[in-house]
């Protein structure tokens, strides 16, 4: 069901990365303040809007589980909040790289920016121990969505109020209304923007059709395990 | 492209450029790993379906057995 369009997707998403690539390095210039430093700003920055996005995305999906009680969004939620972890350890990463030929330092902790994509990082990182202390998988799903609601909805909030705090040193560049960014950089940015946000599309469905596939697995498992009568169960148990 | 790659500044490798390499590859190592953890998953729902299937085929011959038994 989730594996519908994935090849087209996953072939679009190498052809768009290998442009944005080739944008970043071959067509953006370089610039005079931070020199060849700055190449890391359309990864760095498109990898932390899309993990926070992914993390709001995931809110959203949750509040339609918790609507509509069908299961569907709660993977869907699940599923968001996971990738978006995964992405959120390559912006601390790529971000720790980038401080460290800026400013010489790998962390700052002074620094707004820094601490509170820090904070939520781990607010989400509590979210598989949350999740997976709860057996009944009715109320594991339930409980989770409010965690994902409650967490998302502090995501747009924590980014406003560093919007508003004073920067010391992490730089402010869409601070201003055209984005105080020339135009070929600012074209090599989208364009980066939506590579990355492609990315996350697709391994989110990457994701999906896998735990779709294991999902039915169990319970074709269950099924065939089913005990005929006068007989006992003939199959291995299921491989958690 | 030849046009392309003329015309594109050259990469300083030196201090900074170690940087800019280095970021570029953590992240495409991140994916890289994502994509390997993804393949042993599938591999192992692989080999559970044709667990599976030689199961229900096993199960299905011993029902017709025991049908041709019951008639006879």
């Amino acid at each position: 069901m989730f594996g519908k369009g994935l090849r087209p997707l996953s072939i679009a998403t190498v052809a768009m990365l290998a442009a944005g690539l080739s944008l970043v390095f071959f067509y953006a210039p370089i610039e005079t303040d931070q020199g060849i430093i700055q190449k890391i700003f359309y990864l760095h920055v498109p990898l932390a809007i899309v993990a926070l996005v992914g993390f709001v995305v995931g809110g959203v999906f949750a509040i339609a589980h918790l609507r509509t009680g069908n299961r569907k969004w709660d993977a869907y939620s699940y599923v968001s909040i996971h990738m978006s972890v995964i992405f959120g350890v390559a912006v601390l990463l790529t971000g720790s790289i980038w401080a460290k030929a800026s400013w010489g330092h790998w962390w700052v902790w002074d620094e707004p920016t820094l601490v509170s994509f820090l904070i939520v990082f781990l607010m989400y990182a509590t979210y598989y121990p949350f999740r997976y202390a709860i057996e009944d998988p009715e109320r594991q799903a339930r409980y989770a969505s409010v965690f994902a609601i409650t967490a998302g909805a502090f995501v747009p909030l924590n980014f406003m109020a560093v919007r508003m705090a004073q920067s010391l040193v992490h730089p402010r560049v869409f601070a201003t209304a055209n984005g105080g960014l020339p135009g070929s950089m600012m074209l090599t940015f989208l364009f980066c923007l939506a590579a990355i946000a492609l990315l996350w599309v697709t391994l989110v469905k990457f994701e999906l059709t896998a735990k779709s596939a294991s999902g039915q697995v169990k319970r074709l498992r269950r099924a065939l395990d089913a005990p005929a009568p006068g007989s006992g169960s003939r199959i291995a148990p299921e491989v958690s | 492209m030849h046009a392309l790659l003329a015309s594109a500044p050259a990469l300083p490798l030196g201090e900074g450029g170690k940087y800019v390499a280095g970021a570029y590859i953590v992240f495409l190592v991140l994916i890289v790993v994502y994509v390997a953890i993804m393949a042993a998953k599938l591999q192992r729902i692989e080999r559970e379906l044709r667990e599976l299937a030689s199961f229900a085929e096993q199960r299905k011959a011993e029902e017709q057995r025991e049908e041709v038994s019951a008639d006879v």
